[in-house]
């Protein structure tokens, strides 16, 4: 069993070590500030990895349709249709390529797990910590592909990592 | 105002009557609006490392009329079961004793509303009027918790009325009247051992009865350390569950008048209520600058007051009633004892 | 309590509740009392049922199942990811730490072992929910028993923890990011400093934890002798965590379990006190909020270089078996019982939550209590409703 730390019987009675507590806090607000912050006049930034806002640079995306399947809320809805490329090089086959009707993502439903994010082959979403998006009507939180790509100026860089990591940075497609 | 309002002019009977209503008004819920804005809102709120109320006026000084705002719009619910006169009645009996109880202070040489030579004993009798309106609330409310929260504000306050009253006799003996007015002047022409400098306020030699007071203070407002009757973490509100809107409004404000009026009580008994040294005490000055200095008194009980409530957890009932009754009864009588020694002896 | 006048309105109510024995009059002797579901005291939507004689309880019953999510069905129809985003939100003040034991199980029967570094991360990000967890737990029961100030200092230094958390994984509340074999990404530049000069605002909080509350003489006779649980009935309830350390028991699974966190490697040790009663479980959780400073400063002196992440495939077929993991979670001893029939999907997830066997003690434990001390009794064993009801 480990040894109790003496229980020191206080030169300073317990009760009023407690109004010095309150007291010394009380002080401290008065003069260097509180710890909280008068939203929405002062806003604090949240880092840049905190997971506001979903966003997708439309380029990268090929409709496979991984994130749609692996979102544990199904709120991705996503649409498309496969067109004749042209051949890469004169007398050579047209290629079969997909493209992108509708991709929308319901914020309503998000759990902001990040699994689409995740499993993308394609590097095609993207977190952004903006978070001030929301809407009078839930209807409204259905962020439209044009949308989910304004978002993209949002994105911050990947940071570096700590010393010691063997992690590759990814670079954000501007 | 005394009997004869002598101002310029000879003031009508009714003219009178509404200036001594409209000042006892203002008597009772300046003070209480003080005390909630600055304590409750601003102090609470720096000592818990955060602005508080911040939008409604400059530094939120009108939160206390946006919440009245909030009050008066909300729905009037009674419970089905309930005593319905008897509902509605409890607040107003809680009032009554705060208003009564303003009556007997003065705040200055002639700005009284009466002075009595039993001044200080109808003021402890008055104050007793509040536990019979939180045993209405309590029993009206016809919910258990309400029935808990009742019963167990009864068997407090009965209990600290006596630590209340003996902690005042102290003063009472070395003053040697009954009289609020008389003690004032006491205090105000006394002698600490022969130097009058600042008069004789009573807290130097009646700081045993003065910690007692304000401790008794503290439970007879079921303010934290003393608010089992209130307990918010376990029978939501005790007393005051069922009450909703202008109703439990008037409990709040009821609340925060009583710690105003019970702080100017202390600061009348111990601190010397209106006066100031350096101003000869019978001066006509005083009648204007008495109630400001009143009130800066009050705010300082009242800090203490509030600092204890802000900071400590809340006793258990017997836990209670054994600091009542074995702590600080006996104390108080030990000061009364030690009081009368010493009055006869020098 | 609303009353009803209609006599077979009346009756109607009577048979409904008649499972749970709510008086709908008042008697002299022996009240019916419903602490909660919807009450400031309990964490949650639990329904304590008191029977009362007086100010005394008589009989006690929790009746849980207010807040019941269906986290072990859910589990059946969702893959590993999915799962794993789930049981972030069982015990939502402690988060990472319910990811842990489900990883580990998966990761048992996928026969996959963490790289090292990736170990040690996680269990600094382990070490952290735990005192984001147990410092709300310090404030929440000064609350829980009248004083109001010391829950604001304990929610704003949890702040800081939880902004190290949010850079690291992205989440504040559900950080999400254990991964089947490793950590889903790295930590970020200047991470470990910060997380530094956080640890030091939280052992200030605990000077001030014990100058404001365990110093206080008020909270020590609210809280010494009350709800004293003796060791070995501790035990046989089930109770786990700092409730039966409480107790005396030595016994700590970070230190007897063989898990795959990095606790064998740091220097520590175990909290106990004789007593049992509430002021035992709070000074016991005390100490662990300051022992796990110290982890995390040994964790983040020490964590080695490498991959976060061992080799598995991009979609995560765990192969057929059944596995059985718990840890020494913030709140008790959590585990998961993983049974896998070699599909994308988990066949069948049992979780052994810390709370509900802690809430389990209670008829045994309120008996002859008065009604305040039901609370600070409740406060100290500190459940989590998401805990108890999944």
């Amino acid at each position: 069993m480990s040894a109790l730390p003496k229980l020191a019987l206080p030169r300073v009675p317990g009760l009023v070590k407690g109004l010095g507590v309150t007291l010394k806090t009380m002080v401290r607000t008065l003069t260097k500030g509180s710890h909280t912050v008068q939203y929405p006049r002062v806003k604090e930034a949240p880092t840049p990895r905190a997971r506001g806002v979903i966003t997708l640079h439309e380029d990268n995306c090929t409709a496979c349709m991984l994130c749609a399947r692996e979102c544990p809320d199904w709120c991705i809805y996503i649409e498309g249709h496969k067109y004749k490329a042209p051949p890469r090089r004169p007398g050579g086959k047209p290629r079969q390529k997909n493209a992108l009707d509708r991709f929308d993502i319901d914020f309503a439903l998000c759990m902001y797990c990040g699994i689409c994010v995740e499993v993308c082959p394609f590097e095609a979403l993207f977190w952004s910590p903006e978070f001030e998006y929301s809407e009078p009507r839930i209807a409204d939180l259905l962020h439209d592909k044009s949308k989910l790509g304004q978002w993209m100026e949002t994105v911050p860089d990947f940071q570096e990592y700590e010393a010691g990591s063997e992690a590759k940075k990814l670079q954000v497609p501007r | 105002m005394n009997s004869a309002l002598t101002f310029a002019v000879e003031l009508a009977w009714w003219q009178q009557t509404s200036i001594r209503a409209v000042v006892g008004l203002l008597a009772v819920l300046l003070p209480a609006g003080t005390l909630v804005y600055l304590f409750l809102f601003k102090m609470m709120s720096f000592m818990q490392s955060r602005l508080g109320p911040m939008e409604a006026g400059p530094f939120g000084s009108l939160q206390l009329l946006a919440e009245v705002g909030k009050f008066l719009q909300k729905e009037d619910i009674i419970p089905v079961k309930a005593d319905r006169i008897v509902f509605k009645a409890a607040p107003f009996v809680v009032l009554i004793s705060t208003f009564l109880l303003v009556l007997v202070i003065p705040a200055g040489p002639d700005a009284w509303f009466i002075d009595v030579d039993t001044g200080i004993f109808l003021a402890l009798a008055v104050s007793s009027i509040s536990v019979i309106g939180i045993l209405m609330a309590g029993w009206a409310s016809s919910s258990k918790y309400s029935l808990l929260g009742g019963l167990r504000a009864a068997g407090q306050l009965v209990a600290y009325e006596l630590p209340l009253v003996l902690a005042v006799m102290g003063v009472v003996i070395q003053a040697g009247t009954l009289n609020v007015q008389g003690i004032v002047m006491a205090q105000a022409t006394g002698e600490i051992f022969g130097w009058g400098g600042i008069g004789n306020p009573f807290i130097i030699t009646q700081f045993l009865g003065f910690a007692i007071f304000l401790v008794a203070v503290q439970a007879e407002l079921t303010q934290p350390p003393f608010d089992m009757p209130v307990a918010e973490s376990e029978i939501v509100t005790g007393y005051l569950t069922e009450y909703t809107g202008l109703r439990f409004l008037l409990f709040f404000i009821g609340e925060f008048a009583t710690a105003g009026i019970f702080s100017a009580l202390a600061a009348t008994l111990f601190l010397g209520g209106w006066y100031v040294p350096g101003i000869d005490p019978t001066s006509d000055l005083f009648n204007v600058i008495g109630p400001a200095i009143l009130l800066g008194k009050v705010i300082l009980v009242a800090f203490l007051i509030f600092w204890f409530r802000f900071t400590y957890p809340r006793f258990r009932e017997d836990q209670l009633q054994q600091l009542a009754w074995k702590v600080l009864i006996p104390l108080s009588l030990a000061n009364i004892v030690l009081t009368g020694i010493l009055k006869v002896v020098f | 309590m609303t009353a009803v006048s209609d006599p077979r309105q009346m009756a109607y109510i009577a048979g409904q509740a008649s499972d749970a024995r709510v008086n709908v009059e008042i008697e002299t002797e022996g009240m019916t009392l419903n602490i909660g579901p919807q009450h400031p005291a309990t964490h949650g939507t639990l329904r304590i049922i008191v029977k009362l004689d007086g100010e005394r309880v008589v009989a006690a019953e929790p009746v849980m199942g207010y807040m019941h999510r269906g986290y072990e069905k859910l589990s059946e129809v969702r893959t590993y990811p999915q799962v794993t985003t789930l049981v972030n939100r069982i015990d939502w003040l402690g988060s990472f730490a319910n990811e842990v034991p489900f990883i580990l199980a998966a990761e048992r029967l996928m026969d996959v072992e963490a790289p090292p570094r990736a170990q040690w991360i996680r269990t600094a990000l382990f070490e952290l929910s735990r005192i984001a967890n147990v410092v709300l737990f310090l404030g929440d029961m000064g609350v829980q028993l009248g004083a109001v100030t010391p829950v604001f200092f304990a929610f704003r230094d949890r702040e800081f923890v939880l902004n190290q958390i949010e850079a690291v994984t992205g989440g504040r509340f559900h950080p999400n990011f254990d991964r089947i074999g490793g950590l889903k990404d790295d930590l970020p530049k200047g991470w470990i400093d910060e997380t530094k000069g956080v640890l030091g605002r939280i052992r200030t909080f605990c000077d001030e934890m014990e100058d404001l509350v365990t110093g206080n003489e008020i909270f020590q006779s609210r809280t010494r002798g009350i709800g004293v649980i003796p060791a070995d009935v501790g035990l046989s309830y089930g109770l786990s965590g700092a409730n039966i350390r409480a107790s005396g028991v030595n016994w700590d699974l970070r230190r007897d379990g063989g898990i795959g966190l990095a606790h064998d490697q740091l220097d520590w040790k175990v909290w106990t006190h004789p007593d049992g009663d509430s002021f035992a479980r709070y000074w016991v959780r005390l100490q662990e909020v300051r022992e796990a400073c110290d982890m995390v400063d040994q964790l983040l002196d020490g964590i080695p270089s490498g991959p976060v992440m061992a080799k598995v495939p991009r979609i995560i077929k765990v192969p057929a078996g059944e596995a059985y993991v718990e840890t020494e979670n913030p709140l008790g001893i959590m585990g998961y019982y993983v049974v896998s029939k070699g599909e994308l999907v988990p066949y069948r997830v049992k979780i052994r939550s810390a709370s509900f066997n802690n809430v389990s003690i209670t008829p045994w434990l309120l008996e002859g209590t008065y009604v305040p001390d039901v609370v600070s009794i409740l406060a100290s064993l500190y459940f989590i409703l998401g805990d108890i009801d999944r």
